[in-house]
């Protein structure tokens, strides 16, 4: 079985599965820098971004392009709008108040989702040219996985170079590290919170439209798993840390898909308790995870 | 310039600030000295906007300043180096500076503020592209004034400069807050080192449990027998 055609098939899966853990991540890890937050609403943005994609394609029949680029605009808009109503009015409550909210905005959407669309799964039907097969030698891969893959690196080097170069990128990192003396150098911190949730949102959306095209199905708890597995990623690569969600996302993506293909065949249902079981051992060894810094002391 | 009216401040049940009176003047440099827990950093903290009076009235050139957002106090000229440094350690040192002039749009008024800094400082400018938590704590201590310095302000919030560094660091830093002056700003310091303090003020206010206990020129208050007593070391 272990001809290299399958093992280069296993790892255009990781990569997959690792690019979008990762973008979904990043966008956890980037809100609980700056405040404290385990936003548990961050799967659900996923579903938001696939039911809009479903959406534009089934009804609007636009281009696939805008099926890709509208819903990680409006999805990032949505993210504004939870911060502005939901999470601002908790600043300088004790955090343990946002991360209640964030549960009860995930029951939302899901609940909401499930009303008005019904909790039926519906299919997707991947428009004709990202189903296409690609055969690379014995290797057949779907332009799908190639999208999947080079659209999340394009997204995260973009937002590298928007947080090491912009102003904004500067005042985020300097929010995550210190927000009270960010405020003293006349930073915004509502303006730079309020973009963190943007960003974070959108590229959770985007993630949600990759992955209902990847998998083939949407439906209203489609983000839950899928925010779970990227909030352990975020942890293993150090929460706080961008390039440790990045790291950790792909390192779950190939634990994940090796372990499946490799373990006894009796063994691939438990691939979920594998990767609680690798979370455990990343934090004993390293308990700031493998890019973190120990916490400051914020008081 | 500053006048805080009668400012009280709690944290949760804790009466940190019992009516605060206190004037600075344009030019001048006041020292607020007191032993720990006196409120002198919690006064800093109030006129910074990271903590609300909850009775009182703080007023910068005449307007009220006590509601509004630290990030607008720093816009209206109000600069706060605070306490302990808390430079962003992760950040170069040229980001530490770029950020503090964040809301600042002419380009070159920052860029001759970032010499002016680096002149201060010229350590600084060797050391422009080093991660700031690798510097040592004389020049996280420069890098903190230096970084106050890019807001451009009129009146400059320092909290105890002198903590924990070097006599002859120490020394630097405090003819660099002389030339601060000289140059025409307004500083409002916070002092644990009183000698040195009163040595440099034109004025001073003596904190005690949150309250003003004594105030005066800084040459009458290192003639006053109860300060030599308390702070001065007999």
């Amino acid at each position: 079985m272990l001809t290299p055609t399958y093992l280069a098939q296993q790892l255009v899966n990781a990569l997959n599965l690792g690019s979008l853990y990762a973008l979904v991540a990043i966008g956890l890890t980037m809100v609980y820098g700056i405040l404290r937050l385990i936003n548990f609403a961050h799967g659900d943005m996923m579903t938001l971004g696939a039911y809009l994609a479903l959406g534009i394609i089934a009804l609007l029949a636009l281009p696939v392009e805008l099926a890709l680029v509208l819903p990680m605009l409006l999805v990032a808009g949505v993210g504004l709008l939870v911060e502005r109503l939901a999470y601002r009015p908790l600043r300088g409550a004790p955090e343990v108040a946002m991360l209640i909210t964030s549960l009860a905005i995930s029951s939302l959407i899901q609940n909401g989702a499930t009303m008005t669309l019904t909790a039926q799964p519906r299919p997707v039907r991947l428009p004709s040219q990202l189903a296409q097969r690609i055969a690379i030698g014995e290797l057949s891969l779907a332009v799908m996985d190639l999208v999947i893959v080079a659209l999340a690196l394009a997204l995260m080097v973009a937002l590298g170079v928007f947080v090491k170069r912009t102003t904004i990128g500067i005042a985020m990192r300097a929010c995550s590290e210190n927000l009270r003396a960010a405020q003293l150098m006349g930073v915004d911190v509502n303006r730079v919170i309020a973009i963190a949730f943007a960003i974070s949102a959108g590229l959770a959306g985007v993630a949600g439209v990759l992955w209902s095209g990847k998998f083939g199905l949407v439906d209203p708890f489609m983000g839950f798993v899928p925010g779970l597995k990227a909030f352990v990623a975020a942890v293993i690569g150090g929460i706080g840390s961008i390039p440790g969600a990045v790291l950790g996302g792909y390192l779950l993506g190939f634990a994940e898909v090796l372990f499946v293909a490799f373990a006894p065949p009796g063994l691939s249902g438990y691939r979920d308790a594998f990767v609680f079981a690798l979370l455990l051992i990343v934090l004993l060894v390293r308990p700031a995870g493998l890019l973190g810094q120990r916490e400051v002391n914020r008081a | 310039m500053l006048v805080l009216d009668n400012v009280h401040v709690y944290y949760g049940h804790i009466h940190a600030l019992k009516g605060i009176n206190l004037r600075v003047d344009v030019g001048e440099i006041v020292a607020l000295i007191g032993s720990n827990g006196a409120g002198k950093t919690t006064t800093l903290l109030t006129i910074s906007g990271l903590l609300r009076p909850r009775q009182g009235r703080i007023t910068f050139d005449g307007h009220a300043i006590d509601h509004l957002p630290p990030h607008q106090i720093v816009r209206m000229g109000i600069a706060h180096c605070p306490e302990g440094r808390q430079i962003f350690t992760r950040l170069s040192v040229m980001e530490n500076l770029r950020l503090a002039a964040i809301h600042r749009h002419d380009v070159p008024g920052v860029q001759r503020d970032l010499e002016r800094v680096f002149a201060l400082f010229p350590i600084l400018a060797q050391r422009r592209r080093q991660i700031a938590g690798t510097l040592s704590g004389g020049e996280q201590q420069m890098l903190a004034i230096g970084r106050a310095l890019m807001s451009r302000p009129r009146l400059l919030l320092l909290d105890e400069p002198s903590l924990g560094l070097a006599p002859l660091v120490v020394e630097h830093i405090f003819r660099v807050i002389a030339s601060l002056r000289a140059e025409g700003m307004t500083i409002l310091l916070v002092e644990q080192n009183a000698y040195q303090a009163l040595q440099l003020a034109d004025r001073a206010y003596v904190l005690e449990t949150g309250q003003v206990a004594l105030q005066g020129t800084a040459r009458a208050l290192a003639e006053n027998p109860a300060v030599k007593a308390a702070y001065l070391g007999g």
